[in-house]
């Protein structure tokens, strides 16, 4: 494995691994040797245990960030039993950081959204690292309302750095385009699923990620803002990433703890980078229980959930708060 | 806050707070004139010489856009919480005092209601003095409530952005998540037929444009007013090369048709009451 994808922390482990991989080599084997092979194999999965039981905030990034962790098209791959891609935004065109599309998961029909971020240089450049332009939300929106129009569940694999910034961006109005599906995706008659697969970019990623289950897998992220982002503003410069990423709370524990995800999903021994197909495995349970639980609710049921959902977000001190107006049936339970 | 008199930072609103630097004289940021401070003052806090429109604090603005001493302002005592416990250079809640301190406000939302022109409606501003105007969880909350209180008094909502910094960092995703909220609130004030006027004022950026702000039945912009999503900054890095003048400007939005109307600050007050007389209850 070339050294590139290897995060730092990482390297242990894969000392480990080359060490196991030579002795594994040897034809007709000592018995000492064979000894060791055994137990460098106990050796190697404590390594990683003790690795990724104690990740900080940064490192945690790039994990989620990693060259070979899988992506949206992976697990359309591996998740999903077929995928129907769709196209288009039927105003402007096709925006390839957004993929959209009817899959099934054993015998669940849903309607697919993600952001792909690219594999390779090529497929980097290509579906423009995951960052939508207004078209992208424009199509992922327009997908959207026709599978609620058919009762389709609807599954969303937030992955993105976040919304593209750029000149083009601005001038087809990405701020508007990200707010309507805000407030559009709110209304929708079906069940939505969220999951965070990699990065939670901001308001690149709420643009897909509002829903009725919001899950996050174990060391993806999601922040108001990448930690090199909130370094450059509130340290001046991006080499204090790190402290921002810790100070940001962005990592799964914390959302959960903050009520911001209902999910956490747990990712193989040493990242879903190591195991993609244990990861879809684990991944196809979670989504499959979500879309089963939530069936189960009427459509008004759904969206009071939905809203009540984000509506109890945010905390706040209001012991001081004389409260002139009236307050009828505002969820004031914060 | 005390509760006594919760609107003592309205009433006490002195002139240093009038959001033109002090001294007699000051340098327009327009135009780079020199011109007298009493001057802009009375011109609305733009300037005289180029029609720059100077940063205008929320007292001020409400006073500009409402009728005289119709204003009963709401959730005034809600207050910022550090849930993070947040700190960068300085912490959350040193910079959280300060701010009170600087703007003499809680937070940067202010929500009530009054009467424009004689009309009735529900009002809400963001006010760029306070950490830039970002949204946290309080500014999410008040803008909400405001939100769920209109649909409630079936009355119009006119909220006045002024917001550099979109969501705000210092609550992190606590921050992003009332971008949902408020946009849900006006989900179900739109759908029960309400009429909102969003007024875009500079700077409108990041989670704010890219939720409430975008989202008004009209959007209304004051004059070269940024609005955008990403920053200039950080789009000149990306893209590499140099940004078109009116870059994010209203005038551009209004170019590319994101803004209804561009209103000079002296019309706004009798624009906003023609629009709600045309939609309004």
């Amino acid at each position: 494995m070339p050294p590139l994808n290897q995060l730092v922390f990482e390297r242990p482990i894969y000392v480990l691994e080359d060490r196991l991989a030579d002795l594994e080599q040897q034809d007709d084997p000592s018995p000492e040797v064979r000894q060791e092979i055994r137990d460098l194999r106990v050796e190697i999965t404590q390594k990683r245990r003790e690795i990724f039981a104690d990740l900080d905030a940064w490192q945690i990034t790039q994990v989620a960030r990693h060259p070979e962790r899988p992506q949206t098209l992976d697990y359309l791959e591996l998740v999903f039993d077929e995928f129907v891609e769709l196209h288009g935004d039927r105003a402007y065109r096709d925006d390839p950081a957004m993929l959209t599309g009817l899959g099934t998961l054993d015998s669940l029909k849903v309607l697919f959204v993600g952001q792909h971020k690219g594999r390779n240089i090529k497929e980097r450049e290509k579906h423009n690292y995951g960052m939508a332009h207004p078209e992208g939300y424009r199509k992922a929106l327009g997908k959207m309302q026709m599978a609620a129009k058919f009762g389709l569940p609807i599954v969303c694999f937030i992955d993105t750095p976040g919304a593209y910034p750029g000149i083009e961006a601005e001038e087809r109005g990405q701020a508007y385009n990200i707010a309507y599906n805000l407030r559009e995706i709110s209304k929708l008659e079906t069940p939505i699923i969220c999951v965070v697969i990699g990065e939670g970019g901001s308001g690149g990623a709420l643009g897909i990620g509002i829903g009725d289950h919001i899950a996050i897998l174990q060391y993806a992220y999601y922040s108001v803002i990448s930690p090199e982002g909130c370094a450059g503003i509130l340290w001046k410069d991006v080499k204090y990433r790190d402290k921002a990423a810790k100070a940001l709370k962005f990592t799964s524990d914390n959302l959960q703890r903050l009520g911001v995800v209902d999910e956490v999903v747990e990712e193989p021994l040493g990242a879903a980078h190591r195991d993609h197909r244990q990861m879809a495995r684990t991944l196809k349970a979670s989504l499959m229980d979500a879309i089963r639980e939530l069936s189960e609710f009427s459509s008004e049921e759904l969206l009071e959930r939905r809203y009540e959902k984000f509506r109890r977000l945010g905390v706040f001190d209001e012991s001081a708060d004389s409260d002139t107006a009236p307050d009828p049936d505002a969820g004031s339970d914060s | 806050m005390a509760k006594s008199n919760p609107h003592d930072w309205l009433t006490h609103a002195d002139r240093d707070k009038r959001g033109v630097p002090a001294g007699l004289w000051m340098l327009c940021d327009g135009c780079g004139s020199t011109v007298y401070r009493a001057d802009v003052e009375d011109n609305l806090n733009v300037c005289p010489e180029c029609d720059h429109h100077f940063y205008v604090p929320a007292a001020v603005r409400i006073a500009q856009l409402l009728d005289e001493d119709s204003f009963e302002e709401w959730h005034q005592g809600l207050s910022p919480l550090d849930p993070l416990e947040f700190a960068d250079q300085k912490s959350y809640a040193d910079r959280l005092a300060a701010e009170q301190k600087k703007t003499g406000l809680t937070e940067a939302c202010v929500v009530g209601r009054g009467y424009m022109r004689g009309r009735p409606l529900v009002f809400g501003l963001t006010d760029a003095g306070f950490i830039m105007g970002s949204m946290g969880s309080v500014v999410g909350e008040k803008l909400t409530r405001a939100i769920e209180e209109a649909t409630h008094l079936q009355l119009p909502l006119v909220i006045v952005s002024g917001s550099g910094g979109g969501a705000r960092m210092h609550e992190g995703i606590l921050s992003l998540m009332q971008m949902g909220k408020v946009s849900a609130a006006l989900a179900r004030f739109d759908q029960a037929g309400g009429l909102f006027i969003s007024v875009m004022t500079h700077p409108t950026m990041g989670g704010v444009a890219a939720s409430f702000a975008s989202l008004g039945d009209f959007v209304i912009a004051e004059p070269k007013a940024l609005i955008g999503f990403a920053g200039p900054r950080v789009i000149k890095s990306t893209v590499n090369m140099e940004l078109p003048d009116d870059f994010q400007t209203s005038e551009f939005l209004l170019q590319y048709g994101f803004v209804d109307r561009i209103i000079r600050r002296h019309n706004l007050r009798s624009e906003l009451a023609r629009l709600i007389d045309y939609c309004g209850q």
